[in-house]
C-alpha cells in the first residue's frame, strides 16, 4: 500500500528477547531485531543458524519459547488464526521452494488468493492475476502452466506473484535466489529493488546470496552463535572485526561479490 | 509511533471515486485506489464512462491530484481506463499524480498483459468416449508392460540373489501382512457368522443342520476368504504403495534413485510384490480359520451343532483340493494388488492432486481385477471339473 502517511523510521517488525530451542538445542538466545518501514532487510548466517526459523516465527507458523514479536505494532505471539487473519492479509510470503499449489495453474494460484480475500468479479481477478504474473517478469504463457511444468526460476517468480497478490505492505522472501542461475538471480535482485521502489514495500529476506546482499539489501543482520553478531549496512558489516562475520564476508566467494560491488560504484 | 492498532484499518481514507471534472475534457479521480475497494472503483469507472460525454478525438485530461493511495490493482484500473479511452480515439494525459504513484503506473503500463484465456472447448460426448476408451487401452497396455518389466527385474534379481533387498521384504511383510491380521481376522469372522446365520434357517427347514459345515467351510475356503482378504489388502496396502511411490515421484526421489544407480524396481516394486506374494496366502489361511470359526459359533448358537461335530463334518466337506484352490488364488491376487499399486504410483505426474487420483485408481483397478480374475478362475475350474 502506497499510503505514504507514516514516517519512514517506523518499525514494521520488532523482535525483543526472542528465545527458541528445538529440544535441547538452543537456536536463538535473547535475540532482538527491528525492520524499518520501506527498507530491504536481509537476515544472513550459516546453515542451520535459525534464519528460516525466525522467519517462520514472525509469520506465525511456529511459536518461539519466549520473547515478543510485533508486526505492524501488534504482538503476533499467541494470536489465534482468526485474530491473525487481518495481519496475514497485510504480508506476503515467498517460500524457499515456492510452495505453489501443484494442482492449480500459476494464474489460478494467484487468483485463488484474490478470490478468497476480495469481492472482485472473475474478469478483474484474472486481469490483476495476469498483472502480478507480468510484474514478476514471467512470460505471457506462464500463467496457464502448472507448477510442475515450470523451471526453478520461473517457479520462484510465480511464488512471488502469489505473495504479491493482495498488494502486501510487507514481503517475506525465503532464499529468493537459491537454486537459480546467476542471470535469473540477478533478475531477482533488480526485481526486489524495483518492487520496493514502485510498491513501497518493506522486504525481509533470508538469503545466502552475497551478490543479492550487496546489490539489494539496505540493512543486514548476521545471525550466528544463537544471537545477532552484527547489524548494519553491508559497508558497515564489511568493517566488522567479528571472526565469524569476517569469515562470512571475506571467504573466497564473499571477496568476489564485494569486489564486484565496488567495481560497479 | 503512528502505527495503527487494528491491522487492516491502517489509514481510513475516502473511497476511490471518479467523475467529470470542472473543464469539459477532464476527468477527476480522488480517494484511495486500493485492492480492497477495487470492485467499487471498477463500477464507479464504468458509471463515469457511461455518463461522461466523451469527445471522440482530441486530448483528454485525467486529473489524478486527489488520489491519496494507489496500489497495483488501482494502477491497473487507471491504466485500463486510459487504454479504453485511447482505443476510442482520445489522447489521454494523466496529470497531477504523485511521483511514487506515477512510477507505479508506469511499471504497470510496461508490464501490462492481457490475461491468457485458455481457449478450451469442452469435447463432445463421442470425443470423450473415444478418449476414455483410448486411455483405458493405454492403461491396460501400460500395466501389461509393467508386469513384463517387473518379471524381468525379478528374474535379474533371482540371478543375483545379493541384489534382493531382504530387509525391505521383511518390512513389507510386517506392514502388509502382520499388521493386517486384526482387521482381516475380524471381518472374515463376521462374514462367517453372517453366512452361517443366513444358511441356518434354510438348513433347519429341511433338517440338514449338519450341512452348515459344508456351507460355511466350502464357501469360505474356496471363494470368500481369498476374495475378501485380497479386497481388504488392496484397500490397505495397494493404496499405500501407490501413495508412497507417487509422493516419491513428486519429490523426485524416484529420479534420485535412478541417478544413484539403484533400480527403482529393485528397491520399490520387487520387495512389495515378493512380500505380498508371501503374506497374502498366509493371511488367507488365517482368514479361512477365522471365517470357519465364525460359522462354528453361529452353528452352535442356532443349530445346536457343537464344535467337535462341526469339525468332524468339515473333514469330509472340504477337500484338500478346495483348500489348495483357495490358497492358490492368493499369490495371483497378491501380484495383481502389488503391481497395480506400484504402477499407479509411477503414473503420478507431479501434482498433489494426481497422487490422490492415482491412489484411488489403484484401489478401484486392483479390486476390479481381483474379482475379474476370481471369476476367470471359477470358469477354468469348472472346465477342469475341480
Amino acid at each position: 500500500m502506497n499510503a505514504g502517511t507514516t514516517a519512514p523510521a517506523d518499525n514494521v517488525i520488532e523482535i525483543r528477547d526472542l528465545n527458541t530451542c528445538f529440544g535441547q538445542a538452543v537456536v536463538h538466545r535473547d535475540v532482538s531485531l527491528s525492520v524499518r518501514r520501506g527498507e530491504i532487510f536481509a537476515l544472513v548466517g550459516g546453515s542451520g543458524c535459525g534464519k528460516s526459523t525466525m522467519l517462520r516465527e514472525i509469520i506465525m507458523l511456529q511459536p518461539p519459547v519466549s520473547g515478543s514479536i510485533r508486526v505492524f505494532g501488534q504482538e503476533v505471539i499467541g494470536l489465534s488464526d482468526e485474530q491473525a487473519l487481518p495481519l496475514r492479509r497485510r504480508w506476503g510470503m515467498m517460500f524457499e521452494r515456492g510452495a505453489l499449489f501443484s494442482s492449480l495453474t500459476v494464474t489460478e494460484n494467484v487468483a485463488m488468493v484474490l478470490k478468497e480475500h476480495t469481492d472482485l468479479d472473475a474478469a478483474l481477478v484474472a486481469e490483476i492475476a495476469a498483472l502480478k504474473i507480468a510484474l514478476t517478469g514471467l512470460p505471457r504463457d506462464a500463467g496457464a502452466k502448472y507448477p510442475s511444468e515450470l523451471s526453478g526460476g520461473m517457479r520462484k517468480r510465480a511464488a512471488l506473484a502469489r505473495a504479491l497478490a493482495l498488494d502486501p505492505e510487507l514481503l517475506f522472501l525465503d532464499e529468493p535466489t537459491a537454486g537459480l542461475d546467476p542471470l535469473s538471480a540477478c533478475g531477482i535482485d533488480e526485481l526486489v529493488r524495483q518492487l520496493r521502489d514502485a510498491l513501497g514495500l518493506t522486504i525481509m529476506m533470508v538469503t545466502h546470496d552475497l551478490d543479492l546482499l550487496w546489490r539489494a539489501a539496505d540493512r543486514v543482520a548476521v545471525l550466528g552463535e544463537e544471537r545477532i553478531l552484527g547489524n548494519g549496512t553491508m559497508q558497515e558489516l564489511a568493517q566488522s572485526q567479528h571472526p565469524l562475520i569476517r569469515e562470512y564476508f571475506y571467504g573466497p566467494r564473499g571477496r568476489g561479490a564485494r569486489e564486484q560491488a565496488w567495481n560497479r560504484k | 509511533m503512528k502505527l495503527p492498532t487494528t491491522p487492516g484499518q491502517a489509514v481510513t481514507q475516502a473511497a476511490a471515486d471518479i467523475r467529470a471534472g470542472a473543464a469539459p475534457r477532464e476527468l477527476r479521480c480522488e480517494g484511495a485506489w486500493l485492492l480492497r475497494s477495487a470492485a467499487q472503483t471498477e463500477s464507479r469507472i464504468e458509471a463515469c464512462l457511461r455518463a461522461f460525454a466523451r469527445p471522440q478525438t482530441g486530448e483528454l485530461l485525467i486529473d489524478a491530484r486527489a488520489i491519496t493511495a494507489l496500489d497495483t490493482s488501482g494502477a491497473w484500473l487507471l491504466h485500463r481506463l486510459r487504454r479504453t479511452l485511447e482505443e476510442q480515439g482520445c489522447s489521454v494525459r494523466i496529470g497531477g499524480l504523485r511521483p511514487e504513484f506515477d512510477a507505479l503506473l508506469a511499471l504497470v503500463a510496461v508490464r501490462t498483459t492481457e490475461p491468457t484465456v485458455a481457449a478450451v472447448s469442452a469435447p463432445g460426448m463421442l470425443a470423450r468416449f473415444g478418449r476414455n476408451a483410448w486411455d483405458g487401452l493405454l492403461g491396460a497396455l501400460g500395466l501389461l508392460s509393467f508386469l513384463g518389466v517387473s518379471a524381468t527385474a525379478l528374474g535379474a534379481a533371482l540371478m543375483q540373489p545379493r541384489r534382493i533387498r531382504w530387509r525391505s521384504i521383511l518390512y513389507n511383510l510386517q506392514t502388509a501382512g502382520v499388521a493386517a491380521l486384526p482387521i482381516t481376522g475380524l471381518l472374515t469372522f463376521l462374514l462367517g457368522i453372517v453366512i452361517a446365520y443366513q444358511g441356518a434357517e434354510q438348513l433347519r427347514r429341511v433338517g440338514a443342520n449338519i450341512y452348515i459345515a459344508d456351507l460355511v467351510g466350502l464357501s469360505m475356503v474356496r471363494e470368500l476368504s481369498p476374495l475378501i482378504t485380497a479386497i481388504i489388502v488392496a484397500g490397505r496396502s495397494g493404496s499405500a504403495y501407490a501413495a508412497q511411490i507417487g509422493t516419491m515421484k513428486v519429490t523426485e526421489e524416484v529420479d534420485a534413485l535412478r541417478t544413484i544407480g539403484i533400480g527403482s524396481f529393485d528397491l520399490l516394486v520387487l520387495p512389495k510384490v515378493v512380500a505380498l506374494v508371501i503374506a497374502l496366502p498366509l493371511l488367507t489361511v488365517y482368514t479361512d480359520i477365522m471365517g470357519i470359526f465364525g460359522g462354528m459359533v453361529m452353528a452352535r448358537a442356532q443349530l445346536d451343532v457343537g464344535f467337535s461335530t462341526f469339525i468332524d463334518r468339515l473333514d469330509d466337506a472340504v477337500s484338500l483340493t478346495s483348500f489348495l484352490i483357495g490358497i492358490g488364488k492368493a499369490p495371483v491376487f497378491a501380484v495383481i494388488i502389488a503391481l497395480v499399486g506400484c504402477h499407479q504410483g509411477f503414473q503420478v505426474d507431479g501434482s498433489a492432486e494426481s497422487v490422490g487420483r492415482q491412489t484411488t485408481t489403484s484401489v478401484v483397478q486392483a479390486i476390479f481385477l481381483v474379482i475379474l480374475v476370481d471369476a476367470l478362475f471359477s470358469i477354468a475350474f469348472s472346465w477342469l471339473k475341480l
